[in-house]
């Protein structure tokens, strides 16, 4: 049977994750247990939903500078305000939401580059985030702090939340009209117009989901760290791009895939442990991230021209 | 045909009138489409035909005119849709990364509900079925895994496709450009059937035997206006090329019939199809004709990189190109006007591989003079200039650096008339200094001024016409396909 490109696309990040998992138990089997799993995993679950919200905004072509910064202060709200007084606590974060769809109608009607638009919410974001808590501290709602610490059977909480996430992010963005039409905007946006649609609409639509899925991330982040600061997320902008290219994902053309961006966030945690098991210091673990990035990425464009040569012979 | 009672309109425009700046897209041109009838629009580059097209389904309003769906005046794309007036057109317009069943999600917007994914499927390979029997489309793959002739086939399939209501109007833009043959006529007898089943279609093609053999009636569109709409039995291919000339007849330049001696100094055979060598001499304007899109950019390219190469810049560039999109690939548009035009001669004005100001300068005012750039200082941004000078400044450009030949892309769209002048004057004065310029245009107008014509069709050289065989008659006749496609 011949694979379709979609599915050829989902093999390599299956398979990197697997081999560097591999690699992690052959080097550490204790690692192989529902605590080591749950150990080597537990970080990437707020990780996954901001690589979800990555995804979201790169489905319509767009790209999200502020994600890390943004994730920051969705923290910050939820270890303090959510837990203080819950109801002013949502208040907040549901405005966080409409200010991103409000962001993707502002970048579609002025015709602005996202990139620009997103950097200079960057700071906006960072700024009210040292507001809330100049220095380290608040704390973590009861729920959060339970949900985030549950011990279901068998198999760890890292690893359902992840397959959760999964599930739902390619129910929403795969199956459902509106992910399609999203990802049409990102294909073709002239012909989604052509055919009578809002693309300021959709790429609202995309925005605010994409804003919903960094306040989980938000929420996520504090339940495990139990605490928050105001730079604690500030690495998930790099991480969550590269993600969401890790898992087959694509900058442009609309061509995303919610599975392998899960599958890309647990394989760049993973490697983070990874090297440490190699004893690489930490001050080289990020060019060796970068150096596994490469690699797999050398792999998908090897395996594409090799698609095309197939195809046009 | 019923003469005595017309039958009723599914969609017109009427005295409609479009500009794009100073280019007169249409000009008051009329186009009615009545019910269960095939109407066929042909006409040359910058007819107007798409443009009309774009005001009929909605896309575009018209600065002047009217436009009504069934008798009721109306306007948007929504409105046009809901009418049951669909478009395919020319580009592909499917979104590559979503299936064929998610593609037709998106086309139809009443295809909803549960289960739209199953519905969606089965509703385009029944029409895919039923256009073109026995395709070999498997509608579960995404598009980008589709040859564009199976493309092609399933933007047909859907847009002919009913989900709640039927359409009633289709516009097929140049439908049978990726499909062969066989294709091409399955989808022609399917027109002739959905026509007799009371629908109505709006079909443009640059194959004169499809339009001959399947419309109706036939419109023929030249500079925004319609000069012939008449039915069809009253055409044949001889008469559809004359009424897409010109009436009147234009004065072409005094051509010095020129001896050619010696080598060309270009000869390429572009395309295994092309009828033809590409040749030129020193000296001489060779004018790549045609209809837009046929092959001619991409020549072109093929011609330059040939040439210079697109690794290592070479040290004496053989060729200078002149780009038609300014915007797109021509102009610095952060650069001043000396920049802009100083970039492609910056190995001639450097010493020690550092620019030398004074020299540029030089070259610069030298230019400026010559062909005549209206700006107080060479050193105000390029975007201070209006398009004309723009395009003159990518002309100086080219002619600034040593090559001794020129390829211009198309570069006089959108430039008005005097300006257009006085470059033909500096085209003229370049060649007989042994300049060559290999030039593509889609004006009949410049055609007419070149020594050497190629005509291009379906991606290669239809036709060479030289010197006195230069005339729009020719040109037209060697751009439209006669019969069936090649």
């Amino acid at each position: 049977m011949k694979l379709s490109s979609g599915a050829i696309r989902l093999v390599i990040p299956a398979v990197s994750l697997a081999v560097l998992l591999a690699a992690v138990f052959y080097m550490q089997p204790r690692a192989m247990s529902y605590t080591g799993l749950n150990l080597l995993f537990n970080l990437a679950v707020p990780i996954a939903l901001a690589t979800i919200a990555q995804m979201l905004i790169m489905s319509v072509n767009d790209l999200d500078l502020s994600m890390g910064t943004f994730v920051s202060f969705t923290a910050c709200v939820t270890a303090t305000f959510l837990q203080t007084s819950p109801a002013i606590g949502i208040l907040i974060l549901a405005g966080a939401i409409a200010a991103y769809a409000a962001l993707g109608v502002i970048i579609h009607i002025r015709q602005l580059p996202s990139i620009v638009v997103t950097l200079g919410m960057s700071f906006v974001w960072g700024g009210l985030a040292v507001l809330l808590l100049p220095s380290p501290g608040g704390a973590a709602p009861g729920w959060v702090r339970w949900i985030m610490t549950a011990k279901p059977p068998v198999v760890p909480m890292a690893i359902v939340a992840s397959v959760i996430i999964a599930a739902i992010t390619h129910f929403l963005v795969m199956r459902s009209s509106l992910g399609v039409l999203i990802r049409g905007v990102g294909g073709n946006q002239r012909s989604v117009e052509r055919a009578g649609w809002s693309v300021v609409g959709l790429r609202a639509a995309a925005y605010a989901m994409a804003g919903f899925f960094a306040v989980l991330a938000g929420i996520a982040l504090v339940g495990l760290t139990t605490s928050a600061d105001a730079n604690i997320a500030l690495r998930y902008t790099l991480l969550s791009i590269a993600g969401v290219i890790l898992g087959g994902g694509e900058f442009v053309g609309g061509r995303v895939s919610p599975i392998g961006a899960v599958i890309g966030a647990l394989t760049l945690t993973l490697a983070g442990s990874f090297l440490s098991f190699m004893r690489i210091s930490p001050d080289w673990q990020i060019g060796a991230q970068g150096a596994i990035l490469i690699v797999v990425l050398a792999l998908r464009l090897f395996l594409n021209r090799l698609e095309k040569r197939e195809k046009n012979p | 045909m019923n003469e005595s009672v017309p039958k009723p309109e599914v969609a017109a425009a009427r005295g409609v009138k479009v500009a794009f700046g100073a280019v007169k897209a249409l000009d008051g041109a009329d186009l009615i489409i009545r019910q269960s009838e095939c109407v066929g629009l042909v006409g040359h580059n910058g007819a107007g035909k798409s443009t009309i097209v774009n005001v009929i389904n909605g896309g575009l309003s018209p600065h002047e005119g009217t436009i009504s769906y069934g008798g009721v005046e109306a306007q948007g794309i929504s409105t046009a849709r809901a009418h049951g007036i669909r478009c395919v057109f020319q580009e592909l317009s499917l979104c590559p990364n979503l299936t064929v069943a998610e593609n037709a999600r998106v086309m139809h917007s009443d295809l909803k509900g549960s289960g739209w994914r199953r519905r969606g499927l089965e509703l385009v390979t029944q029409k895919l079925d039923d256009i073109f029997p026995g395709h070999a489309i498997d509608c579960e793959s995404v598009v980008e895994d589709l040859s564009i002739a199976e493309r092609q086939m399933v933007e047909i399939a859907i847009s002919f496709a009913a989900v709640a209501e039927a359409p009633k109007l289709v516009i097929l833009d140049e439908p049978t450009s990726s499909l062969d043959a066989g294709l091409a006529a399955q989808l022609m007898a399917y027109v002739r059937r959905f026509v007799g089943s009371g629908g109505s279609v709006l079909l443009i093609s640059h194959i004169l035997g499809e339009i001959l053999s399947t419309s109706d009636r036939i419109v023929v569109m030249k500079d925004g206006k319609v000069v012939a709409d008449r039915p069809a039995s009253e055409f044949d291919t001889r008469r559809l090329v004359e009424a897409m000339g010109s009436v009147v007849r234009h004065q072409g330049w005094e051509r010095a019939a020129k001896a050619h001696s010696g080598q060309p100094v270009l000869s390429v055979q572009l395309h295994p199809r092309s009828s033809h060598r590409l040749q030129a001499f020193g000296g001489e304007i060779v004018g790549l004709a045609g209809l837009g899109g046929h092959g001619q950019t991409e020549a072109l390219l093929e011609i330059y990189l040939s040439a210079n190469g697109n690794w290592w810049p070479t040290k004496e560039p053989k060729m200078a190109f002149v780009a038609g999109d300014r915007a797109l690939n021509g102009a610095f548009p952060l650069w001043s006007i000396l920049k802009n035009l100083s970039i492609s001669s910056l190995k001639g004005l450097s010493k020690r591989k550092l620019i030398d100001p004074v020299r540029e300068q030089e070259v610069s005012e030298r230019w400026k003079k010559r062909i005549e750039i209206r700006t107080p200082d060479m050193h105000n941004p390029i975007l201070s200039l209006s398009g004309g000078n723009q395009q003159k400044v990518l002309f100086a450009r080219a002619l600034a650096t040593t090559s001794k030949i020129v390829l211009m892309d198309d570069p006089m769209r959108g430039v008005d008339i005097g300006t257009k002048q006085e470059v033909y004057e500096i085209l003229r004065s370049e060649a007989s200094a042994g300049r060559t310029f290999i030039w593509y245009s889609t004006e009949m107008d410049e055609i007419r001024l070149c020594d050497r014509v190629y005509v291009f069709r379906d991606g290669a050289i239809a036709d060479e016409l030289v010197g006195a065989d230069i005339t729009e008659a020719n040109v037209l006749a060697a751009s439209f396909a006669g019969g069936a496609a090649a």
